[in-house]
């Protein structure tokens, strides 16, 4: 649900309008709004999160009202309506991935990290969360990392281990 | 070795440039399109060559093409669909990340054969990689001549952009596509008006899947006739299978339709097996809104002949005893797995993502799931296995679009082959929890089987 204590106000920088000027440049002239998911795409690549300042913002550039950014944002699961850790580690749930380990594999993030699903950890550092469905069903199990949704595939403890300990160092 | 028409040249180091994909024949497709035919001749080899949509449909391209509106003065929209997020399902993240210039060849072609000047590929956003893929392949063929203005001298304009998604599955059914492409939320539209009359922006519309664009190029290089011959009867051509589960090689392969199931899933050329020595149980043919199969079924029809990778022979015995081909998410189950426990992963899916327009979608996937997950964790009733059957037939064909009948129809098959096992865990709700109702005698490829419902 949206919260609307965070009000930070928020500025985009010239590059980033530059980039949402490239991107409403491919939809026929009055259909702006078509740029509404790269840019919160976007958006979210250089906040985190977005934060109803943020999408505010967004609605003010493309002539939308704000609510037509709210009800998209919460629609879409990649969209974070929250502040999330640096690294949000995201691993698939679905049956493919289970048939090979994957929820043993989420236990052990929880333990590792010492946090629950979609809780930020102390540091500021980790979040993870259960996700649907990658579209790497063969290779799994597999986990993403925004904003660039890297994958890692055909994971195990040991690999996730590494991986964390890689991020904490980065 | 099987034919190869799209995944030829996958391994030759570089093919995701333009350059090394030009040296292995690349872009043929698009000369000859544009300098010799004309788009209604493409359309034409394209009807020829029998190409049924990849995306899961299976309904004929070139009819489809054919249905596509063309009023004087208003544009007309090609859309790929690269949301791929049917589970099981991986084939088009494999060919755009290899292969990119396939798509973008066969999205021109397309696009010239429909008359749109721009043309859209929506991937799903968690294909951050992927995008940036194609928006490089795009750019080196906009600079070879391939895209933008006057392509080839011809005097065809094309833009072609990738737009990302946002996470929803939905968002592959392709009204909904369609709306989230127009920046809205992926709420399906009530069809009619089909996108054939009214699709982006209004306007007249293709949705096709990744692998349909794709292989109309090898179909405009060797002719839709050539195309034709390769696979079994109406089931012409080859098609990607997404091979995941409990197997000794998983991954995408391209088969030429026809091929046995069991020689897919035992031979070393294909998936080599079950892994960890263990036997087979059950399969689910085509992404998991198919039925799902127990393994004497996945392989044998029931009058005993093998079961094919085809359209046909998949869905033979209707849902009784057959499957779908879907889009060719080929998840294989081993002998250690739970088939309640699988039934109520993917319930738990479909009501992930249910857009929640229709009550019996929104209402239903939720309450199998529940009842599921009750029989899961031992506190099911045995009159919980008949309200699954109940609130699935419910659902099924009540609904705007087709996620209702893609959630209701794995929970029907499960119970319908597997229902001892439902039982099972009724009847042992602490047994349940600790171990697995096994293999049963489903391994065993049956003379007849018997069916137990419809
Ligand atoms: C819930 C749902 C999800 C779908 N997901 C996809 C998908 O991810 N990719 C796809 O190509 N088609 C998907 N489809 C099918 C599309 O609606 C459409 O039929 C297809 O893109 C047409 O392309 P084709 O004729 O080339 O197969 C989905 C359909 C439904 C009902
Ligand atoms: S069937 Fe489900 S997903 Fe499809 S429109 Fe209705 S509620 Fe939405
Ligand atoms: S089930 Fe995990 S990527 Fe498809």
């Amino acid at each position: 649900m949206l919260k609307v204590e965070e009000q930070q106000p928020v500025e985009f920088s010239s590059a980033l309008i530059e980039k949402f000027e490239e991107i409403v440049k491919r939809y026929p002239e009055g259909k702006q709004k078509s740029a509404l998911l790269p840019v919160l795409h976007e958006v979210q690549a250089v906040l985190g999160w977005l934060s109803p300042a943020a999408m505010d913002k967004i609605a003010e550039y493309l002539s939308i009202s704000p609510i037509e950014v709210y009800e998209v944002a919460s629609f879409y699961s990649m969209y974070f309506l929250k502040p999330q850790g640096k690294y949000v580690l995201e691993v698939c749930r679905t049956g493919p991935c289970c048939l090979v380990g994957a929820e043993k594999l989420m236990g052990h993030i929880e333990k590792s990290l010492g946090v629950k699903e979609n809780e930020v950890t102390p540091d500021g550092l980790f979040s993870w969360r259960g996700v649907e469905c990658l579209a790497a069903c063969g290779y799994g199990p597999v986990l993403q990392i925004g904003p660039e949704y890297t994958f890692y595939e055909n994971l195990d403890e040991k690999k996730v281990d590494d991986l964390i300990q890689d991020l904490r160092k980065k | 070795m099987s034919r190869k028409l799209l995944l030829e040249h996958i391994n030759v180091p570089g093919i995701h440039t333009l350059d090394v994909y030009r040296q292995k024949g690349g872009y043929r497709a698009v000369e000859k399109a544009l300098k010799t035919l004309t788009p209604d001749e493409v359309v034409e080899e394209v009807k020829k060559s029998g190409l049924r949509g990849r995306g899961g449909a299976g309904f004929p391209t070139g009819m489809k093409w054919s249905f596509l509106a063309k009023p004087e003065g208003v544009a007309r929209y090609l859309v790929c669909n690269a949301d791929e997020s049917e589970p099981g399902t991986f084939k088009d993240r494999y060919l755009m990340t290899h292969i990119p210039h396939a798509l973008i060849e066969g999205m021109i072609v397309s696009s010239f054969a429909l008359g749109a000047k721009t043309s859209f590929i929506y991937v799903r956003g968690e294909m951050m990689p992927q995008i940036r893929i194609l928006e490089k392949a795009i750019a080196e063929a906009k600079n070879a001549g391939f895209l933008g203005k006057n392509i080839l001298g011809t005097g065809y304009d094309l833009e072609l952009y990738v737009q990302p998604g946002g996470g929803a599955y939905i968002c592959g059914e392709e009204t909904a596509l369609l709306e989230s492409l127009e920046g809205k939320r992926g709420n399906p539209r009530i069809k009619p008006p089909f996108p054939a009359i009214a699709g982006l922006y209004g306007c007249p519309t293709v949705v096709n899947n990744v692998e349909s664009i794709a292989a109309v190029v090898p179909i405009i290089n060797d002719g839709g006739d050539e195309y034709a011959k390769v696979g079994i009867g109406r089931s012409t051509g080859t098609k990607l299978i997404s091979a995941s589960g409990n197997l000794v090689r998983p991954g995408v392969y391209e088969i030429e339709l026809g091929l046995p199931v069991e020689e897919f899933i035992y031979s070393d050329e294909w998936c080599g097996g079950i892994a960890n020595g263990k036997r087979l149980k059950a399969t689910v043919a085509g992404g998991s809104s198919v039925p799902v199969l127990p393994a004497n079924l996945s392989i044998k029809l029931a009058n005993g002949e093998p079961r094919l990778m085809s359209y046909e022979s998949l869905s033979e015995g209707g849902f009784a005893t057959g499957t779908m081909m879907g889009s060719g998410g080929f998840i294989a189950f081993d002998e250690d797995q739970c088939m309640v426990r699988n039934t109520w992963n993917f319930s738990r899916f479909y009501h992930h993502e249910s857009c929640g327009q229709c009550s019996p979608c929104r209402e239903g996937t939720g309450w199998m799931e529940k009842v599921l997950h009750r029989i899961e964790y031992g506190h099911g009733k045995m009159s919980d296995i008949d309200l699954l059957v109940d609130v699935a037939k419910k659902i099924e064909g009540n609904t705007i679009c087709p996620l209702g009948d893609a959630a209701a129809w794995p929970v029907a098959s499960a119970i319908r082959h597997f229902r001892d096992e439902f039982e099972w865990h009724v009847n042992n709700p602490q047994l349940s929890l600790d171990t697995n109702y096994g293999l049963a005698n489903y391994a065993e490829p049956i003379a007849k089987a018997v069916s137990t419902e419809n």
